[in-house]
């Protein structure tokens, strides 16, 4: 049997078309650069955060691990990229990659114990973890610089090429080659035999068991590289704003990267984009009108949302397939 | 040294505290072994499947599949060895298609679940075998569809279709007629019979319509140990499993 009868079948792609949502991709970044040159420092915000909420993805859409620590992942990332730029080197690359494997390294760590937890435990327990990241950092003022934050953060020019300059525009690309980067390599993952696997894990852990994986071992590899992905994008934050705060480890990064994760569906990578820019962007206007109650905004829009569309927004177009054709 | 004994179980026996669950089983599976397990609800037949698969770990007694003990080894490992099962309730990957299924077995039998580049389906020949498969089972046609949208009877075939996947030199079925309307239990007898020759078969099973054609020898648990075993024409005859089976039933 050929090989090109078969492949066409199954391979997923938007509207038949190859790489349409990598070139839709590449277009809203590059249109919102012109459209919003002012806003190139929130822009590359929303980007770091699609990275954290990719690797929210991999761990929870993907594995199956409910979990509300990602943050415990992005923090050890931000400082271990902070620090090695004020006492090492300021070369972005080389801090990414320390980023990323401090990231990994505590989600191995921690993964070894969370693992073997499920359910309401395994979300507690990540919480737990988080949080004593955060008292870690908090009392170890000598090295971290405690509640004051992590200062004195001076970086050079990306690949010795591209200095940062005052606008944001060198750091608005460098975060967008890095996530793009990743967010490729996470498709080519998910579509691999490991990404289909920890599919099965997520859909039946039993019956991963009974043909013969070692289910443990995996859900703590996918944890590990979660991990050093958020580590990746902590890291980024780090570089870019050149200075790391207690805020790294917070609750509310973790739980506002998971809202921002249901609301465009999880165990879709394009899903992960597009909540994560709709909720910040939402987020940005609406606190910018009103101060006080912004919330509510958002409130309502995961709840439409959920109730709606509960698969996500980025199930929308499938959705709306459906409700025509039932009409119709 | 391996020695084509196929399953060998010896003095097997389990406890929850006080209470026996498994007493002292002793059972030969060798290859082409047509075997069913039987016995009233709450025998202990699953649980002797759970002490041959590694779900449970047994207080004493020896495993041993083709002289390789078994007892040191996990769920996982024991799949490796060669040890497969379906279970009493359809387990499988609902949201995933027939094909995927599949694939997700053969990927692990095959040790490549751990690639991350490459696509899943890139494996040409590892295709052409899951196409075999799906035509051995007649299910080509349904290979695209989710698990979930299938009929259960085809839910059943596609696990152990699943299962075969692995190679497995045991195999033990529990209940596989359990829940598929009886119009199409003829598709699961039909699978059972074309089971290749060398496989050791296992079968869990309360339909006697379905043992008495399937199985060439028929083992009766009750309490957690062997009332007796013989061939189905032995223990038809036989006046305390009829009991057991037709009146005096006391569980």
């Amino acid at each position: 049997m050929s090989d090109t009868t078969l492949t066409p079948k199954r391979t997923r792609t938007i509207a038949g078309i190859p790489f349409l949502g990598e070139a839709i991709l590449i277009a809203v970044v590059i249109g919102a650069y012109f459209l919003f040159p002012y806003n190139l420092a929130f822009l590359t915000r929303i980007l770091i955060m699609v990275l954290l909420v990719l690797s929210l993805d991999l761990v929870l859409g993907f594995a199956g691990i409910a979990t509300l620590g990602q943050a415990a992942m992005y923090g050890p990332g931000a400082y271990a990229a902070g620090l090695f730029a004020v006492h090492v080197s300021g070369a972005p690359l080389p801090g990414l990659v320390v980023g990323a494997v401090a990231g990994a390294a505590l989600a191995f760590l921690s993964g070894l114990v969370l693992m073997r937890a499920k359910g309401l435990t395994l979300i507690m327990l990540t919480i737990a973890v988080a949080s004593i990241c955060l008292e870690i950092a908090n009392k170890a003022r000598d090295v971290t610089g405690g509640a004051d934050g992590l200062r004195g953060i001076r970086m050079e020019p990306v690949a010795g090429l591209f200095e940062f300059d005052f606008i944001g525009k060198t750091a608005y690309w460098y975060v967008f080659v890095v996530v793009f980067v990743v967010f490729l390599l996470l498709k080519r993952l998910a579509n691999a035999p490991l990404g289909q696997s920890l599919r099965g894990i997520h859909e039946s852990p039993e019956r991963m068991a009974a043909i013969g994986a070692p289910v443990y071992r995996r859900l703590v590899l996918a944890y590990t590289l979660g991990g050093g992905i958020a580590g990746i994008a902590g890291a980024l934050a780090a570089q870019v704003t050149q200075l790391v705060s207690l805020e790294v480890y917070s609750f509310n990064l973790s739980a506002e990267a998971l809202i921002m994760l249901i609301l465009g569906g999880t165990g879709r990578l394009y899903g992960a984009i597009i909540g994560t820019v709709i909720f910040m962007t939402v987020h940005h206007v609406a606190a910018a009108a009103d101060p006080f109650n912004w919330l509510f905004l958002i409130g309502f829009m995961v709840l439409g949302v959920v109730f709606c569309l509960p698969k996500g927004l980025a199930h929308l177009p499938t959705a709306l397939t459906r409700l025509v054709r039932g009409r119709a | 040294m391996t020695r084509v004994t196929g399953l060998r179980v010896r003095g097997l026996n389990k406890n929850f505290g006080g209470l026996t669950v498994a007493q002292d089983i002793n059972i030969d599976l060798p290859p082409g072994a047509r075997t069913a397990l039987i016995g009233p609800n709450g025998a202990g037949k699953t649980t002797f499947s759970n002490l041959i698969t590694g779900i449970l770990t047994p207080s004493a007694g020896e495993i041993t599949l083709n002289g390789q003990d078994l007892r040191a080894l996990n769920e996982a490992q024991r799949v490796k060895a060669g040890v497969a099962k379906t279970f009493q309730i359809t387990t499988l990957f609902r949201d995933l298609t027939v094909r995927q299924n599949l694939r997700l077995a053969q990927q692990e039998r095959d040790g490549r679940a751990q690639s991350w580049f490459r696509r899943a389906d890139s494996w040409p020949e590892a295709e052409d075998e899951i196409d075999a498969q799906l035509a051995a089972f007649r299910l080509l046609d349904l290979e695209e569809m989710r698990v979930d949208d299938l009929a259960y009877g085809q839910q059943r075939l596609v696990e152990m279709a699943m299962t075969l996947m692995l190679k497995p030199r045991v195999l033990i079925l529990d209940e596989p007629a359990a829940g598929v309307p009886s119009s199409d239990s003829h598709l699961i007898t039909d699978a059972i019979e074309r089971l290749p020759d060398d496989l050791a078969v296992l079968i869990i099973e309360h339909d006697m319509k379905l043992v008495f054609q399937v199985a060439s020898s028929i083992i009766v648990l009750v309490n957690g140990a062997i009332l007796t075993q013989g061939s189905p024409d032995e223990i038809a005859a036989n006046q305390q499993v009829r009991d057991l089976y037709l009146g005096g039933h006391h569980d």
